[in-house]
């Protein structure tokens, strides 16, 4: 079997009841995993609630134990969500600039050539975890050799060996984070902190709280995720070399090809909401203050909506997935998530003649009814020139 | 070469002109404040949204049920939706009237 598949664990209890549960920390949630309740579900903000009293709790799993700081415009609702959305956009729409383009480009660029000349690479270590640090100094706008910092910190934030949440690990980024927001204070320049310092919503100057919290987000939120979809995108390419053909042949599919890579490879599973009020999903009764979850990794591979879900069809054409998630928190990353993707596969069909896995150990995620794999925890491939 | 004009939320008037390709690239190609394609026209992001001036409706066509479906959720939906994305310049009437809908 190819090492790049992932498979879909949800179809059954997709097609069957149409959601699924699991015990996370002893706060169970109900997995909503069909296509339109999900989107029925992500777009009802009133009922299901990203603001509520307990910080972290729409996380899965909850950050409620590690975590006291709101991250922000995440976990805030209509209508101060919009305030804070406004305020942000701009600055996360900034990969859409050429001089951005052009130095995500040059750091793509290095690691790719690195990985040619070494011919050999543990990818997510090696490629992926410093290519999404590298990136995100273009994201916050500070000097690029930040990045050495946290890819010293490796690729879990929040998770050790034997712990999918450690406190302790999370406190060295939030540490970390206050002290930049001081350094920010007593040094204003042109990056993401004394951007945000420096705003007013509704009249009041952002507190160092809020600050933080936007940091937070910006930080834990294009981690993994980022990680996950350059190491799956590299797997899939090393096990289909025509299709690296394929692109070189027709980059007029290289759009498609990366809407349809995030579908299949859902780099985020799910995101949580908090139930506002006594309801129903799925014919299936829900209680106010409890937690559900759009599975966003099921509602992809939902039949009812995409052919043949669990190919990749790399020049799909339509394809309404909700790999970003949808509606009012749809991922305010997304901008430089597909930046990086378009410049890497760009970069791979350029230089890249073929690649091929030597070892690999998946990364499983443990949701209790399910077992879904998100990727890989570590991943050797061979590199070879065009 | 067909003329389209796209009116923004500001009333911005924006006349286009173009052979080919999605309006939603026509719209991104002249910067029409609102629309931003962030998935590239795969109708997956819904930043596309516009409302067909109601004399073209019929020469335009209503969406296809995939297309529908996102549009369901959509803010400021009207009985004129569309998303750009799905729409080609080949297959929509010269002198096209769009709404941006945000």
């Amino acid at each position: 079997m190819k090492k790049s598949k992932i498979d879909d664990p949800f179809k059954e209890a997709r097609e069957t009841k149409g959601f699924g549960t699991m015990n996370d920390q002893n706060d169970p949630v109900t997995m909503i995993l069909g296509h339109k309740d999900v989107r029925k579900c992500a777009h009802n903000w009133k009922t299901f609630q990203s603001g509520g009293d307990e910080i972290g709790r729409i996380v899965v799993p909850s950050e409620v134990h590690i975590r006291d700081t709101r991250q922000i415009p995440f976990e805030v609702d209509p209508p101060q969500h919009k305030s804070y959305r406004d305020l942000v956009e701009p600055w996360f729409k900034r990969p859409l600039e050429e001089a951005y383009q052009e130095k995500l480009t040059d750091i793509i660029n290095i690691i790719v050539d690195e990985a040619l000349t070494k011919g050999s690479m543990e990818v997510v270590s090696e490629f992926a975890l410093k290519l999404q640090s590298r990136a995100l100094t273009l994201l916050l706008n500070i000097p690029f050799e930040e990045s050495e910092l946290w890819i010293s910190w490796g690729t879990h934030v929040f998770r050790s060996e034997d712990t999918a949440l450690d406190g302790d690990k999370a406190n060295v980024l939030y540490d970390y984070i206050d002290a930049q927001i001081d350094k920010a204070i007593a040094n204003p320049g042109d990056d993401l902190y004394s951007k945000l310092l420096a705003s007013e919503i509704d009249g009041k100057t952002l507190t160092k709280e809020e600050v933080k919290g936007v940091l937070i987000l910006t930080f834990a939120g294009g981690r993994d995720t980022v990680i996950n979809a350059i190491t799956n995108t590299i797997a899939y390419f090393a096990d289909n070399p025509q299709a690296l053909q394929q692109l070189r042949d027709q980059p007029e599919h290289l759009n498609s090809a990366i809407e349809e890579l995030l579908r299949y490879y859902s780099p985020l599973t799910q995101m949580g909401r908090v139930v506002a009020e006594d309801t129903q999903v799925c014919e299936h009764a829900v209680k106010a203050q409890s937690r559900i979850s759009m599975c966003w990794a099921s509602a992809n591979r939902d039949e009812r909506v995409f052919e043949n879900p669990n190919e990749v069809v790399l020049d799909r054409k339509v394809n309404p997935h909700v790999a970003f998630g949808f509606g009012t928190h749809n991922c305010l990353g997304a901008t430089h998530a597909r930046q990086i993707l378009r410049i890497l596969l760009n970069t791979l069909t350029q230089k890249v003649g073929c690649m091929q896995i030597t070892a690999a150990k998946e990364n499983i995620e443990d949701l209790d009814e399910f077992n879904r794999k998100v990727g890989f925890d570590s991943l050797q491939v061979a590199f070879h020139k065009l | 070469m067909k003329t389209i004009t796209f009116i923004t939320s500001d009333n911005d008037i924006i006349e286009t002109q173009a052979n080919f390709g999605s309006l939603m690239e026509l719209a991104v190609k002249n910067k029409v404040k609102g629309i931003d394609g962030d998935c590239g026209g795969v109708c997956s992001c819904a930043t596309c949204h516009v409302h067909v001036n109601q004399e073209f409706w019929n020469a335009v066509g209503g969406p296809s049920e995939l297309e529908s479906d996102m549009l369901e959720f959509d803010d400021n939906v009207s009985d004129y939706s569309r998303l750009s994305c799905q729409l080609k310049v080949s297959q929509v009437p010269d002198g096209l009237i769009l709404k941006v809908a945000k």
